[in-house]
């Protein structure tokens, strides 16, 4: 079996978010980059299954520039067998799935996993549109997978409630909490292989953007935080009332 | 021309939020000229449809349920796009939550259409512009949606509604189900408590590792109840399984925006306040006078939560029984 896992490059969560150029550009300076959360997960869980199944092939791939690379090796060393970069800046959504799309063509892969969404723009739009594009069934936000290798049981987390979905391969799923329970931190001899293992860098296939970002917008400061007492509980009511009108 | 939104129906009856995206889909309707329709997949209840139509929606598309088996974003996806082909559909607004994200990213490679997920507020013309949530709730951006036909999903409680009733027509719409759909099937559901959804809430009370273990959560409860909202948790609380997952919040949990969010015993990481600064109010209730969540507070209270949340249910109460 072939599983086909999207990395995306992202800034590590703690990090401070900053604009330049009249904000419209994402200040990189200081960012620490990570693999995705919900990405760690899928891949967390990809192994789990390998060890699960017995045999299960798991490819890295990353649409992005040469800094991406640093993070495509963090998700060898955490244990995939090899990694794709398809070459290209990632500006939009139908552009990413488009290459996703064309490197599923270019293998034979059973399973393509992506994170529920990406940290930065939040679209939570690959696992849909690739599968759309590739016209497989998508499932999105899955929060548990077992699998015997010839198909997939499947939860998903809905307004409605749990739900339970028998799958056939092939099949899109985005990785949702609970995908996984802790990441897999990659230890010295995963970094160590990683560095033997091999990482293609292939270029784009064409594929007009949709959408482009303009302009970006911090939220506003909130004016200080108003202290009340914790013997004087009324206060707090009567401003909750009268001046937030909350309650 | 039209604008089109997908209403989810509970059994037949719609919720808040779809009140909400119908409002959202009359007034990008408003601004293009053209007319709100709304399509919804199960049969209507009696009455519902007249609630929909208060909020602007002039006609409702219904597709009959029984042709699916079980929800499928493959199915769902098609069926949506064909009725905004049929609709001539410039705008297809979805809301930001499982189902849209399931389904919006389908419609959007049908319609070769450009799709902003999360939007935070009304679109503006020329160019279609998308103000959404980035940077998990730390930025906003503008989205320039380029493409003939547009597809949105709506953050959840960051738009009002606006009555303004008008007359409606109901049609019916076949179902379009993909020869490979069957590849997914929902075999089984377990249904969410009735307890109103975290995303749902216009109140929550959210309590961190501070409370110390689950079973101190009666006195959060409490508060929930009194102030008709709901309790949810942050990531450790969740993780230790002292609360169910479903009540998570923050970047890697539930985004919320509710009119007031009350943090009892939260330190306020970066991560939590990702995905709660959004809330128009924000109270925090915390032993730390230096815990970071006080920079992002409206209203604070330094103190034991054991100490302060019991008086301030008394106080709630009394307040509640004299309004
Ligand atoms: C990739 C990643 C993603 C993450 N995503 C999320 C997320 O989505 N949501 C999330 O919440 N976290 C997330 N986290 C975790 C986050 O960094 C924090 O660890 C977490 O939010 C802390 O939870 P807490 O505030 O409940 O606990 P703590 O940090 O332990 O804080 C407890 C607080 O309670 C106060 N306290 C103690 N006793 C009392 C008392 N008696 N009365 C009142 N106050 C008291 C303390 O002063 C302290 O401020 C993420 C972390 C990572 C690395």
């Amino acid at each position: 079996m072939k599983a086909l896992i999207c990395i995306g490059h992202v800034p590590d969560t703690t990090s401070k978010i900053r604009f330049t150029d009249d904000n419209t550009q994402f200040d990189k300076t200081d960012i620490q980059y990570i693999v995705g959360p919900y990405e760690e997960l899928g891949l967390t869980r990809l192994l789990e299954l390998k060890a699960e199944i017995g045999s299960l092939h798991i490819t890295a791939v990353n649409v992005g520039l040469p800094e991406a690379d640093a993070t495509l090796r963090k998700a060898l060393a955490i244990g995939a067998d090899d990694a794709i970069r398809v070459d290209a800046d990632p500006k939009d959504a139908m552009f990413t799935a488009k290459q996703i799309a064309a490197v599923y063509k270019s293998g034979t892969y059973d399973i393509i996993v992506t994170g529920k969404e990406s940290i930065d723009y939040n679209g939570g739009q690959m696992a849909g549109m690739v599968g759309e594009l590739l016209d497989l069934p998508s499932v999105s936000g899955v929060s548990k997978i077992t699998s015997d290798g010839s198909k997939a049981t499947l939860e998903r987390e809905t307004d409605g409630g749990t739900e339970t979905i028998e799958a056939t391969f092939p099949i899109v799923i985005s990785a949702g909490k609970g995908f996984a329970i802790e990441p897999k931190i990659p230890n010295m001899r995963g970094i160590m292989q990683a560095r033997r293992k091999k990482l293609t860098v292939i270029p784009a296939v064409e594929q007009a953007e949709k959408t482009k970002t303009s302009k970006h917008y911090l939220p506003e400061a909130k004016a200080a935080c108003k202290l009340v007492a914790p013997d004087n509980i009324n206060e707090l009511v009567r401003l909750l009332h009268e001046e937030a009108k909350a309650i | 021309m039209s604008v089109l939104v997908y209403t989810e129906n509970w059994n037949g009856a719609f919720k808040k939020s779809a009140f909400e995206l119908a409002s959202y889909a009359k007034a990008t309707a408003a601004l293009l000229n053209s007319s709100a329709i709304a399509v919804t997949v199960g049969k209507l209840a009696d009455g519902e449809l007249e609630k929909l139509a208060n909020y602007g929606i002039e006609k409702m598309i219904t597709i009959d349920e029984a042709a699916f088996s079980g929800f499928s974003a493959q199915a769902y996806g098609a069926t949506v796009a064909k009725v905004a082909i049929a609709q001539n559909a410039e705008v297809v607004i979805f809301g930001n939550n499982p189902t849209g994200e399931a389904i919006a990213p389908r419609v959007a490679v049908r319609l070769d259409a450009g799709l902003a997920t999360g939007a935070m507020q009304l679109p503006t013309n020329a160019p279609f512009t998308v103000r959404k949530r980035a940077y998990s709730g730390k930025a906003f951006a503008d989205f320039v949606i380029e493409s003939a036909v547009k597809v949105i999903t709506l953050t959840q409680n960051s738009f009002k509604l606006i009555e303004q009733p008008v007359a409606i027509s109901e049609e019916n719409f076949d179902a379009e189900i993909p020869a490979n759909a069957g590849a997914v099937k929902v075999t089984d559901l377990v249904k969410a408590s009735e307890k109103l959804s975290v995303n749902d809430a216009e109140i929550l009370v959210s309590a961190g590792r501070g409370l110390k273990g689950p079973e101190n959560w009666g006195m959060i409860e409490e508060m929930a109840d009194i102030l008709g909202g709901t309790t949810c948790c942050s990531r450790p609380v969740s993780d230790l399984d002292w609360r169910p997952h479903s009540e998570h919040v923050g970047q890697t949990g539930k985004v919320v925006a509710p009119n007031l969010y009350i943090a009892v015993g939260i330190s306020g990481a970066i991560q939590h306040l990702a995905g709660v600064n959004s809330s128009k109010v924000i109270v925090v209730i915390n032993t730390d006078a230096d815990a970071p969540f006080f920079e992002a507070a409206d209203y604070g209270i330094v103190g034991d939560a054991f100490d302060v949340v019991p008086k301030l249910n008394e106080a709630l109460k009394a307040f509640k029984a004299n309004s």
